[in-house]
């Protein structure tokens, strides 16, 4: 446990490092804020329209996928560690565990999910 | 873990706990002087490799040859109005910079700078890393999201889709060195290739390692090859770096997700690109390129030479990363994706299919 300790304290460094940071141009720097500076910046332009618009829904599909195919991964790299310790069952496991994956890459590649226009 | 300069410490202040304390801090406080000096160094050498790359001079005139010419821009930048949009969501719009920028530091905690120092040696060490490193994409959906600003938005969502796109691809290229290590501390995969250049993962890894012998070793030598390009042009994208820099097309997005940040607050979002370059570098070269290891066995070798073929290779990296900037034009957003599903992740899974398979053919 006493090797995860520096981790909690390299987040402290990382966050003290960022607040001072961040902090350091409000004290230094002008503050001289106007209606148009604070404005949302669009070349210089009133903005049109919203931002809160509809997203493409091909985003979406890649957070879905992406969310399978890493847990997949997720899955391998404890079976990554010992797998030369358990020998060809381990292997044929990982094969039939891959297959059942490709299958389905497979399918999305036909159902077009992976055409992005 | 704190071998080396514990044991400098006890030797200065005597056994006790403040020793051990002490030795904790400067291992965690370490990485951020070398990011410090590391991005000072990174941006002078984008400004003058971009200029000699086109035939041009580059900045001459802050300091002799133009190098202060960073410090300036930092203090350029630290004179600059921090504006805050009276759109921005507040709360979100000033936490984004942190995420960002710590989910590229603590990613330091576990790279191994030289065969005594290791901020902190996990036994998950890689799998620690790639999980920390998704921290930046929580914090660029947050600045994209929280700006308000369609750009910044649209950016965001591209840089999203596109980094979490190509940690598949990473993470198999990862698994095929992990499967050959037996190991996910970078610690002991650095240690593992020992012994010069042909020890070294993308010639195959160890040839004298239990349970198979040099002729493996060399058998897996293409495929790791393979994993080890898989890996860098992952390592592109995921930094948003060119030709992978859709997120930041300036000539239809102006900035990208940091379109409406100024003053430091951008400076954090530039300090955490620079870092997260150097820290893909640093990855590809611990788990492909030998880590702190001379490349001639025992020749140049040793803890403060480790240091020195460590930085230089993870610098070298970078220095590629940035030719490439300015050689590559930029991909469109579909040839990105065909790229990363149909191409790369066909080919990672093969990797580690092809590596496992001889791993056990020859070592059973």
């Amino acid at each position: 446990m006493s090797n995860y300790i520096p981790l909690f304290l390299m987040l402290v460094i990382a966050f003290g490092f960022g607040a001072i940071m961040a902090n350091l141009s409000k004290w230094i720097g002008p503050k001289k804020p106007t209606k148009e500076k604070l404005s949302t910046y669009e070349s210089g332009m009133e903005p049109i329209g919203t931002t809160r618009d509809r997203i493409s829904i091909k985003y979406y599909i890649v957070a879905m996928l992406f969310i399978i195919f890493d847990i997949e991964i997720v899955f391998l790299y404890p079976w990554a560690v010992t797998f030369d310790k358990i020998g060809v069952f381990a292997l044929g496991e990982m094969f039939l565990f891959l297959a059942l994956l490709f299958i389905g890459y497979i399918y999305i590649l036909k159902k077009g999910a992976l055409q992005w226009d | 873990m704190f071998d080396g300069l514990r044991d400098l410490l006890i030797g200065l202040l005597g056994k006790g706990d403040l020793a051990d304390v002490l030795a904790v801090v400067v291992y965690c406080a370490l990485p951020l002087v070398v990011i410090l000096l590391y991005a000072l160094f990174a941006i002078l050498a984008e400004m003058k490799l971009s200029a000699w790359l086109q035939d041009r001079l580059g900045p001459m005139r802050v300091g002799p040859w133009g190098i202060l010419q960073p410090i300036a821009d930092i203090l350029k930048l630290l004179q600059k109005e921090d504006i805050t949009p009276t759109q921005a969501d507040k709360k979100l719009y000033n936490l984004s910079p942190f995420l960002v920028f710590i989910g590229s530091y603590l990613g330091f905690a576990v790279l191994p700078f030289s065969a005594m120092y290791a901020g902190a040696r996990l036994n998950v060490g890689i799998f620690y890393l790639v999980a920390v490193s998704g921290l930046v994409v929580v914090g660029i959906l947050m600045a994209g999201w929280s700006s308000n600003n369609k750009y910044s938005l649209f950016g965001a969502m591209r840089s999203v889709a596109q980094i979490v796109s190509y940690e598949i691809p990473a993470g198999l290229a990862i698994l095929s060195v992990v499967m050959i290590a037996g190991t996910m501390d970078l610690q002991t995969i650095s240690k593992l290739q020992e012994g010069g250049v042909q020890n070294w993962f993308i010639f195959g890894g160890p040839k004298n390692l239990a349970g198979f012998g040099g002729a493996t070793a060399w058998a897996l030598a293409p495929v790791m090859m393979i994993a080890f390009l898989i890996y860098f042009i992952a390592s592109l994208a995921e930094t948003n770096r060119v030709p992978f820099d859709i997120p930041e097309a300036e000539s239809e997005l102006v900035a990208g997700y940091h379109t409406e940040y100024s003053a430091m607050k951008f400076a954090l979002f530039f300090l955490a690109e620079y870092a997260n370059m150097l820290v893909v570098s640093a990855v590809a070269s611990i788990l492909f390129l030998g880590g702190w290891n001379s490349p001639f066995g025992e020749f140049l070798g040793g803890p403060v030479m480790g240091l020195v073929w460590f930085l230089g290779k993870a610098i070298f990296f970078v220095m590629v990363q940035i030719w490439i900037r300015w050689t590559l034009p930029r991909l469109r957003v579909d040839q990105l994706m065909h790229i990363c599903w149909k191409v790369m992740i066909p080919f990672g899974m093969a990797t580690v299919l092809l590596v496992g398979t001889i791993v056990t053919w020859f070592a059973h």
